[in-house]
């Protein structure tokens, strides 16, 4: 599986810490608030709260508050609410507004139309993936696997001289005659088929079934297990191409008759 | 540094503080090596500088500023795409020292091959990379395609580019094909002759295909011409664009496939 970076772990782990602890305070201040709700009209205003589901008890008491201040024109103060309490306590019992900060009337003008829960819209789009940086990590590999490649191609040019026989000569055909090693499983076909067949249908099917190959293979599964039928045939191909050009490599000889490497010699150069 | 004694290592010192302020903290210093450079003042290994030197390259920006880290396990690719384009570029390189030396007439082809091993200095070197490395890339491209195909990396979103690297491996075919007519010896004259009698085989436009591609009857100057600019010019630049699309569909397409 995927593994998570560490520093996104430690993110949700505080995340979840402040969510746990946060919603331990509205258990404790429901609490405290729960005595003078009994106490008085409070019933109701309790029985709403529960029936109205996610919404924050203190949230809804602060919206009943607003909507009786208003409604009774601050005649009566609403003791049971517990900030319009605090307030109370602080600027003296007969104050007639829910709150001190109010200037007058009317004031409180905003309204709670909707509490959105957090993880409604936060939801992430895609799980988090374990990344590196390209720069050193993949670029240092790649630098590595680049030189190794151009130490050996300088280490074997500086041992191996390319081929080069006589001259060309259109009057003088050379026994066998042998196409490019990666034609001469093209050429193997020709001893099997029709020419027509070997040399132009076949190999422009194969190109074409080749190209087609996402669309005809519906499996979206990538697992070796669950695309068996896939890469046995893919497998197959290779190794029927394989052989029909290591056979033209090493089996042929004069006139494309079969010959054993190891006693007539090897027909072939790259 | 002490066994150089004082007076040394003082002006040693000297120096590579005119180095630092100087030429690396010059305008024209700043100006050449964008931020992220390690050859900047002051570089260091943050994470910001990390990001910048793949963001501030034209070579590194093919890559994305982070990889899955999966993708730098050394067994899951064994970096053949990598491989592939890397010896696309040391064969044009190779190549453009190879055409100061050929002229692709029938007459002189195969002189300016033997005098590249016997007159000019590295000539058989160059020519041996060259060839050597055409046939290691068309073994490459083919065991990416390999590759590709056995992680089923071809599958959605990856259908099309898919396509393109199919492109791609015949282009490669074509580049090496065109090539092996070249050195104009026997052994290309008479592969390229068989290689080219297929193609003849073409059902109704048989003759056709064949004059077109070897721009005349039979294999001779013409064909030489003809196939060296399809060989130095046409397949290479249209391989450039294509590789290009490979590239740029490789990053747009998700970066590199998933692991199984």
């Amino acid at each position: 599986m995927v593994e998570i970076p560490e520093h996104l772990l430690k993110r949700s782990r505080e995340a979840r810490g402040a969510a746990k602890s946060s919603g331990e305070d509205d258990a404790a201040a429901e609490e405290v608030k729960a005595p003078p709700e009994e106490s008085t009209k409070a019933p109701k205003a309790q029985a709403s709260a529960k029936s109205s589901g996610g919404i924050p008890a203190h949230l809804l008491e602060r919206s009943k508050a607003a909507r009786a201040g208003k409604s009774d024109g601050g005649a009566a103060p609403p003791a049971k609410e517990p900030v319009a309490a605090g307030a109370g306590a602080g600027k003296g019992a007969s104050s007639q507004r829910p709150t001190p900060a109010k200037p007058s009337g009317p004031a409180r003008t905003q309204r709670l139309l909707a509490v959105v829960k957090s993880g409604s819209i936060q939801t992430t789009k895609r799980d988090p993936v374990d990344k590196v940086n390209t720069w050193p990590h993949l670029l240092s590999r790649e630098f590595v696997a680049l030189l190794l490649v151009s130490a050996f191609l300088i280490g074997f040019s500086i041992l191996v001289n390319a081929p080069l026989q006589e001259a060309a000569n259109p009057n003088e055909t050379p026994n066998p005659s042998k196409a490019p090693w990666y034609f001469l499983g093209l050429q193997e076909l020709l001893t099997q088929f029709d020419p027509m067949v070997a040399g132009v249908m076949l190999p422009g099917i194969g190109v074409a079934g080749l190209m087609a190959a996402p669309y005809i293979d519906r499996n979206r599964a990538t697992k070796p297990s669950e695309r068996k039928f896939a890469t046995s045939l893919f497998t197959m191909f290779m190794i029927y191409w394989a052989v029909l050009t290591l056979t033209g490599i090493f089996f042929r000889g004069p006139g494309q008759n079969f010959v054993w490497p190891w006693s007539d010699g090897i027909f072939f150069d790259f | 540094m002490a066994e150089n004694g004082n007076g040394k290592r003082k002006f040693k010192d000297a120096v590579g503080n005119v180095m630092t302020e100087k030429v690396q903290g010059g305008q024209f210093w700043t100006s050449v090596f964008r931020p992220g450079s390690v050859f900047r003042k002051g570089y260091g290994d943050t994470p910001r500088n990390r990001a910048y030197v793949v963001m501030n390259s034209v070579l590194y920006h093919l890559h994305p500023v982070k990889v899955k880290r999966h993708a730098v396990k050394v067994s899951y690719t064994l970096c053949l795409g990598g491989v592939s384009f890397f010896l696309f570029i040391l064969l044009t390189v190779t190549g453009i020292f190879l055409m100061f030396a050929y002229r692709p007439t029938a007459a002189n082809a195969y002189q300016d091959i033997q005098s590249l091993h016997t007159q000019i200095a590295f000539g058989a070197l160059v020519r041996n990379i060259h060839r050597w490395g055409a046939h290691l890339m068309t073994f490459t491209v083919f065991l990416h395609m390999a590759r590709v195909f056995y992680h089923g990396a071809y599958k959605p979103p990856r259908e099309f580019n898919w396509i393109v690297g199919c492109v791609l491996l015949l282009l490669t075919l074509l580049l090496a094909f065109t090539g092996y007519l070249l050195p104009w010896d026997q052994l290309s004259l008479w592969a390229v002759t068989v290689g080219t009698n297929m193609m003849g085989f073409t059902p109704v436009f048989g003759s056709n295909v064949k004059f077109i591609l070897l721009g005349s009857q039979e294999i001779g100057s013409n064909t030489l011409l003809r196939w060296y600019t399809l060989h130095v010019l046409m397949l290479p630049f249209v391989m450039v664009i294509f590789l290009a699309v490979h590239f740029w569909r490789v990053r747009k397409d998700g970066g590199i496939s998933g692991p199984l």
